[in-house]
């Protein structure tokens, strides 16, 4: 191999001073594969920006980011990131640049037809950093092929198809086992293997309804893959800040493996030969900013392949930049400006140069998490596709201490490697080899029933060294356990053995928690890691302060950004101890029901702390947030979220207090815990949050001050609940305190429904209770945010939800300001809120869920805490609710703006995003459990304005002719009558199953029958939806009969399955419908957030 | 659950650190240094140029990939940097008991065994490595188990010839081609060796104190090496002799400092040298920079160069010299290390410029 010297002639074309607006394109709502990582980039690339003075545009509809926060952009547009609506932002604001890295594959693809329409050549905007044609050259796989030939760069002989038969004769030339990918996908949608031409013919199927052309390659399963993440300036200089080995081979999607930071098993020689190859590929290429270059290397020589460019910020350059200190983000649109690597300083150091390569001295380990069990119906298999919806980061001195941290951080339960709860298995063989979301897990177990190294190497091709280390862990939990009582008398002094082997676990990662269960099994006390933390806090068995300061110590930095670890004598960092500091707990892994919300929430929180004159402190250890960029708070602990590491960090750090109430539900739960040890929490105080936590203490609360709530009981048996039920009626709210499997609460409308729930999905039993409510139907659901100061209301929001009470507030539809509630209804939700909050003593943020039916509300939740829809609301209404809440924490006084929701002359809608798509099988139906993984907020002069871009930012399109209906029940079909004919007026075709079919031509609007999946004739729905012939399918769940469920999940899966936009809820489908129908995509106005008023 | 012996490390302020043995039983002294390179450390323990030194490495989690075959070919190690280790001991924060590699043959536990090296794991090597930083490189002692501090002496390789210790005995010559290349081993790294090879060279490498002006040769090429270059001056004589006859001459790292010593420069001791895989150099009034693998104590001072010479390369983190080369003469040197092995190979086409001299 030879190293080039001559410069590339891959320059800029445009100079520096020639760029004084630029738009950014954001990536819309967090979904799985495009989440909160480009949050992140995005809003380095704006701060790296202004600081040069330029004039910044950021179109993205994602209401929750930080990114679209005042004074992050000069003007931020909440709409669509499509070519339709960029261009008119462009025609109105005239920009010289455009940067499209920073948005993920969604900016990037459509800043790639941008400039295929001719778009920005029209409007003279200059595409910044790497070109269009470099981005097109890394997206099509046979130019990509192409031009690395040029080079002499190996990459996977894949062949380009268009059609399902040259797909397999291309995979019968190459031999199977192969892998389909989608060109032009986000995170692998559309990939998998195929063991022959049956399986392979069922991918490509689907593949082809979201790309025009697929990519047959040879597997290389069970291969190392390794990344490196280059940068390049356009004087061809050129670095790789880092390099990244996964734990999970090739055949995993990186997104769905485990990483770890630097590589672990490669020599210098693979290491230096990849790191060269990167260097060669990006230079050839032409680059003009950040990439991501992915290999497979062999494991029995240093054979390669290159498995893909990402001419892009990434989710893997979040993490490097999390992991080294190197901000990827803000250097790449530094180098599109056209500076050069050696102008630009290294902001750890802030003496060094940012031509360097970053030195670790620890390790990072990154570990997906996923929420299969929040979908009904999906494969817990993981792939080559990715499913999880969020990720981690986990620092330590160690790989044991690393991975045991990182597996306590994704919060599903677990406690580390070991001491967790018992896995049942059926067949571990077939657990370790087809992988699913435990496989790690599964491992664990593996390890416990006797299953050697060398077995499990070969069931998973996990490299050895991964698992040398977890067997460590393992080693070490036995050694405990088989500690004889005698051995451990936690009131003596010193205990030799167990002494030991104590200082031996806490450097492997071992939790207190970890160590007790160990200890003392199933007989662990209550209070057994606070027992052997007070033990080795005795010993002076303590954690240390280490910086990450990117030159392994090489050089003095004044770092901030810390983490703690058992493997070192000395801290880094010397406290003052002048209770200064204001500690804030971030939100931890993005799941579920919390996302970048909490992100937004924990920065606008930090930053009014450091401005009241605090130093602010945050622990979060999610590397896709903006809450831990070092530059946001004056110390950073990327550290765990536990009562056993804050208290660390409390104890090191002394401070004025805590705030808990705005990274969501994980550091709220810590507030008892850390009140019992004498931690000053700021704001609500932690029993008047156990108060409403607790259901039992609300709701005799609620009773005591004569506020309405929806019947309920906590019950232990079968025949309690059907009493219960007896008093309340069907349909009922049922939440079991131990899920099986599938969803964690269900709504049950009659006795056999119950059962089933019961019988298949739960236990029941005194230790295990299960909670029955009265669901009521047909409800409105209102959400009320607020800041209360010492029990009164200082500012407070209502909105409403678009959906009937039954989907879950995290999946509704929100408009604010209310836009069809009763005066009378907005005025009782608010006194019975000031109610509560005096009642509570509530200083700082919190958020009451009403249900509303003829002007009678009823109170169904209340969090003493930020809620989800903080940041809408916020931003609607132009008052920073976290700002004013923190300073009530801070026990400052705040006067209350003068402004409210009445006076807003728009409304903003929250729409959900769902990423059913991505996970196979699952039901993309709405219940009480939440489904969705990310939100838009958008803003209209209108309900209908607002609601149409809403929708279309979510990835909705307007129907061009055909609509399919099939509307369930009676009562739905009614209400989506007047729908229907709407629709038919302007000139929609109408296509319905069997009843709706004949329930719309009984009441004269002309509607083609389709035939059920079930039903062997045609015209059959399915066969419609395959042909792409429905743009839009109308689908209400029944709920009834299981052939009919059935049917339905056919309906909903196909459209999933081949992209056809997809409504399950009545009162949706009528608020779009309509939306469309009243006005049209032109009519939508290009505003920015600042041009309403 | 092993039972390694304890051991410690003792510096000559009188700081201790304590850890667990995984090397040698044998006790040793040394200089104490940091490299923060992720990568290389079967490379990094046979550079001759470590000789005499106890190597820290601060990346904290060493011996995964187990340590390959000694295997030489034609007199040059398959893997290594030499035929032996150089340092006197290795301390690392987490040492890998099981490693896993397709080609490794040991672990480093059995490696530093078998050649008598001493080393410790469990050591806080941030914590060294700042006490390193702020108070410069400093002697210290590898104890082993219970014997006592005072069982060995500290030793200050400084107060050592280290080159005339390293450096080959006798003329080794490698025929490969027609131009004739005289290589100036002072502890030569076998991939310099490798490099110039395969291009196709008659390679002679002869003794630091050599005089290579009997020899007709088309290039001179001066290694890297080991210590203080003050201890080479008959080198530095014969490289000025050298000089006269106008042949491209070119020098790596301790090369360098011999060059600009002839070039009338002076050298002096950083206070913790430059050791890892991401020295940023800058050519010299242009933009191209280069990331480069470095191992040095000493440095040029560039500033009393004759005005014949001009700096070359330049490190952009501390601004020290990193290269000087003859304004009008084929003659040139770097200070950091082109060959790699271990680190980064951006340089490598240092080798093909000198070639193309020839």
């Amino acid at each position: 191999m030879t190293t080039i010297d001559r410069p590339n002639q891959n320059g800029l074309s445009y100079s520096r001073s020639d760029i004084k607006k630029v738009l950014l394109l954001g990536s819309g709502a967090l979904k799985i594969g495009e989440a909160g990582e480009f949050d992140y980039s995005g809003s380095q690339a704006l701060k790296a920006l202004k600081e040069e003075g330029i004039e910044t545009i950021l179109i993205n509809p994602n209401i929750a980011t930080v990114q679209t926060s005042e004074g992050s952009a000069d003007k931020i547009y909440f709409l669509p990131i499509t070519p339709y609506f960029v261009e008119k932002v462009i025609k109105k604001e005239q920009p010289d640049g455009i940067m499209l890295a920073f948005g993920g594959q969604t900016a990037l693809n459509c800043g790639v037809k941008l400039f295929e329409a001719g778009t920005l050549e029209k409007h003279n905007v200059q595409v910044l950093g790497t070109s269009v044609q470099t981005i097109m050259a890394t997206e099509d796989r046979d130019l990509f092929v192409k031009k690395l030939n040029q080079i002499d760069v190996k990459t996977i002989q894949s062949v380009a198809t268009n059609t399902l038969a040259e797909s397999l004769k291309a995979a019968e030339t190459l031999g199977y086992p192969i892998i389909v990918r989608a060109a032009y996908s986000l995170g692998g949608l559309g990939s998998g293997f195929c063991n022959n031409p049956e399986e392979l013919k069922m991918l490509a199927e689907k593949a082809f309804s979201y790309s025009d052309q697929l990519l047959i390659e040879k597997s290389l399963k069970g291969w190392k893959e390794i990344e490196y993440e280059v940068v390049r300036d356009q004087y061809d200089n050129c670095i790789t800040v880092c390099n990244m080995e996964n734990f999970d081979p090739l055949g995993i999607h990186t997104g769905e493996s485990i990483v770890v930071a630097p590589s672990q098993t490669l020599t210098n020689s693979e290491f230096n030969k990849l790191r060269s190859l990167a260097i060669q590929i990006v230079r050839h290429l032409g680059i003009v900013g950040e990439c991501n270059v992915q290999y497979a290397l062999d494991t029995d020589s240093e054979d390669y392949r290159v498995i893909e460019v990402n001419a892009r910020l990434s989710r893997s350059s979040a993490l490097a930049s999390k992991a080294t200190g190197y901000p990827l983000a803000f250097v790449a649109a530094k180098l599109g400006l056209g500076y050069g690597l050696f102008d630009l300083k290294n902001s750890v150091t802030k003496s060094t140069s940012a031509f360097f390569e970053p030195a670790l001295d620890y390790v990072v380990v990154k570990i997906p998490r996923w929420d299969l069990g929040k979908f009904s119906g999906v494969t817990k298999e993981i792939g080559s596709s990715m499913k999880s919806v969020g990720e981690i980061m986990a620092i330590g001195r160690t790989f044991e201490e690393a991975i045991q941290k990182g597996l306590r951080m994704i919060g599903q339960g677990m406690h580390g490697f070991v001491e967790n709860k018992e896995l049942k298995i059926k067949d571990i063989d077939k657990a370790l080899r087809e992988p699913t979301d435990e496989r790690i897990f599964v491992i664990s177990k593996a390890f416990r029933v006797g299953y050697t190294i060398d077995q499990i190497h070969d069931l998973t091709k996990i490299d050895k060294w991964f698992l040398y280390k977890l067997h460590n862990i393992l080693e070490t939990a036995e050694i405990i356990e088989a500690l004889q009582p005698h051995d451990v008398d936690l009131s003596k002094s010193e205990n030799i053995v167990f002494d030991k082997y104590l200082r031996i676990a806490k450097k492997q990662g071992f939790s207190d928690f970890q160590i007790a269960r160990a200890l003392w099994k199933e007989d662990m006390p209550d209070d057994g890691s606070e027992l052997i933390r007070t033990y080795r806090k005795s010993l002076n068995i303590l954690p240390v302060v280490k910086q990450i300061d990117t030159l392994a110590a090489e050089y003095p930095a004044q770092t901030n950004y810390l983490y703690l670890t058992y493997n070192g004598t000395e801290n880094d960092v010397h406290y003052l101890g002048d209770k200064k500091s204001v500690i804030v707990l971030g939100s931890g892994a993005y799941r579920i029901g919390s996302s970048v919300e909490f992100d937004w929430c924990s920065v606008n929180a930090l930053t009014t702390v450091r401005k009241e004159g605090y130093r602010s402190v945050m622990i979060n250890y999610n590397p896709e947030t903006v809450s831990t960029d070092y530059d946001m708070c004056d110390r950073l602990y990327f550290d765990e979220l536990t009562f056993e590491r804050v208290m660390d960090i409390v104890e090191l750090e002394n401070p004025h207090g805590v705030i808990l109430s705005v990274g969501g539900q994980i550091p709220n739960n810590l507030a008892v815990r850390l009140d019992n040890y004498g931690v000053n929490i700021l704001g609500t105080q932690a029993n008047k949050i156990d108060n409403a936590e607790n259901r039992h203490k609300f709701s005799s609360m609620l009773d005591d001050l004569g506020i309405d709530q929806p019947r309920w009981k906590e019950l232990t048996s079968l025949s309690d609940i059907q009493g219960f039920v007896e008093e309340v009626g069907y349909p009922v709210l049922v939440r079991p305190s131990y899920v099986l499997s599938g969803a964690a609460m269900n709504v049950c409308s009659n006795d056999e429904e119950l059962r089933n729930f019961l019988q298949l999905a739960a236990d029941i039993s005194s230790k295990y209770p299960v909670v029955v409510s009265e669901f009521v139907e047909n409800a409105k659901e209102i959400e009320f945010d607020a800041v209360a100061n010492k029990g009164e209301i200082v500012t407070y929001a209502i909105s409403e939800h678009v959906e009937f009470a039954g989907v879950h507030s995290g999946d509704a539809t929100i408009q604010f300001p209310p836009q069809r509630l009763y005066v009378e209804t907005a005025r009782k939700v608010k006194k019975v809120a000031q109610k509560i909050a005096r009642a509570l003593e509530i200083s700082g943020p919190f958020n009451i869920q009403f249900l509303a039916k003829e002007n009678q509300i009823r109170v169904i939740e209340c969090n003493l805490r930020a809620s989800r829809s903080i940041p809408f609301v916020s931003k609607v209404l132009k008052i920073n609710f976290i700002e004013l809440a923190t300073k009530v924490m801070l026990g400052m006084d705040v006067e209350k703006p003068h402004k409210n929701a009445f006076d807003l002359d728009h409304v903003g809608i929250k729409a959900s995003q769902f990423s059913f798509s991505r996970l196979q099988h699952a039901d993309p139906v709405l219940g009480v459990d939440m489904a969705s993984t990310g939100e838009v907020g958008c803003l209209g002069d209108n309900f209908d304005e607002a609601l149409l871009t809403a929708m279309l930012s979510v990835g909705h399109t307007i129907p061009k002719k055909n609509v399919l209906f099939s509307t369930g029940p009676a009562k739905s079909k009614a209400e989506l009558l007047e729908t229907a004919r709407m629709l038919h007026q302007k000139g929609y075709n109408l296509f319905a199953t069997g009843g709706s079919q004949k329930f719309l031509v009984d009441n004269d609007v002309p509607a083609t029958l389709v035939y059920w999946p079930n039903e062997e004739k045609s015209p059959n729905t399915i066969e419609l939806l395959q042909q792409k012939k429905i743009d839009l399918v109308v689908n209400i769940p029944k709920n009834l009969t299981p052939s009919e469920l059935r049917n339905g999940y056919k309906i909903r899966r196909t459209s999933i399955d081949f992209n056809v936009p997809l409504i399950t809820n009545t009162r949706l489908a009528r608020a779009y419908i309509q939306s469309f129908c009243n006005m049209s995509v032109d009519d939508i106005a290009i505003k920015s957030w600042d041009e309403y008023h | 659950m092993r039972k390694d012996k304890p051991a410690r490390l003792i510096l000559e302020n009188g700081v201790v650190f304590h850890g667990k043995s995984f090397g040698s039983d044998k006790s040793n002294s040394g200089e104490v240094v940091f490299n923060t390179a992720m990568v290389g450390y079967p490379e990094s323990l046979t550079d001759p140029s470590y000789e005499g030194q106890i190597l820290t490495i601060t990346y904290p989690i060493i011996g995964n990939y187990g340590v390959p075959p000694n295997s030489m070919t034609n007199g040059i190690s398959d893997f290594f940097e030499s035929e032996r280790i150089h340092v006197n001991g290795l301390i690392v924060s987490d040492y890998s008991h099981d490693y896993s590699h397709w080609n490794a043959e040991r672990s480093l536990s059995d490696w530093l065994k078998e050649e008598g090296i001493p080393a410790i794991y469990d050591i806080d090597t941030r914590a060294l490595t700042k006490e390193l930083r702020e108070n410069g490189s400093m002697l210290g002692k590898i104890i082993i188990d219970n014997e006592t501090e005072d069982s060995i002496d500290y030793y200050d390789p400084s107060q050592e010839n280290l080159v005339a210790k390293v450096s080959c005995k006798e003329i080794i010559e490698y025929k490969n081609g027609k131009k004739k290349v005289v290589l100036v081993d002072c502890g030569v790294k076998h991939n310099i060796i490798r490099h110039l090879l395969k291009k196709n060279i008659h390679l002679i490498r002869v003794p630091w104190d050599y005089n290579f002006n009997s020899i007709e040769y088309d290039g001179l090429f001066i290694s890297n090496g080991a210590g203080n270059p003050e201890y080479c001056q008959i080198t530095v004589d014969n490289v000025v002799r050298a000089m006269n006859k106008n042949k491209p001459i070119f020098g790596i790292c301790m090369g360098n400092q011999l060059l600009a010593m002839a070039a009338g420069a002076k050298t002096y001791k950083l206070k913790y040298g430059h050791r890892s895989h991401n020295q940023p150099v800058r050519r010299v009034g242009e933009n191209r920079c280069y990331i480069t693998s470095q191992n040095h104590g000493y440095a040029v001072d560039a500033s009393l160069l004759n005005n014949e010479w001009e700096p070359y390369f330049e490190n952009m983190n501390d601004g020290t010299n990193e290269g000087i080369k003859h304004k009008t003469k084929p003659f040139s040197s770097v200070q950091f290390h082109p060959e790699a092995a271990s680190g980064p190979t951006d340089t490598e086409f240092l080798f093909q410029d000198f070639i193309d001299m020839l």
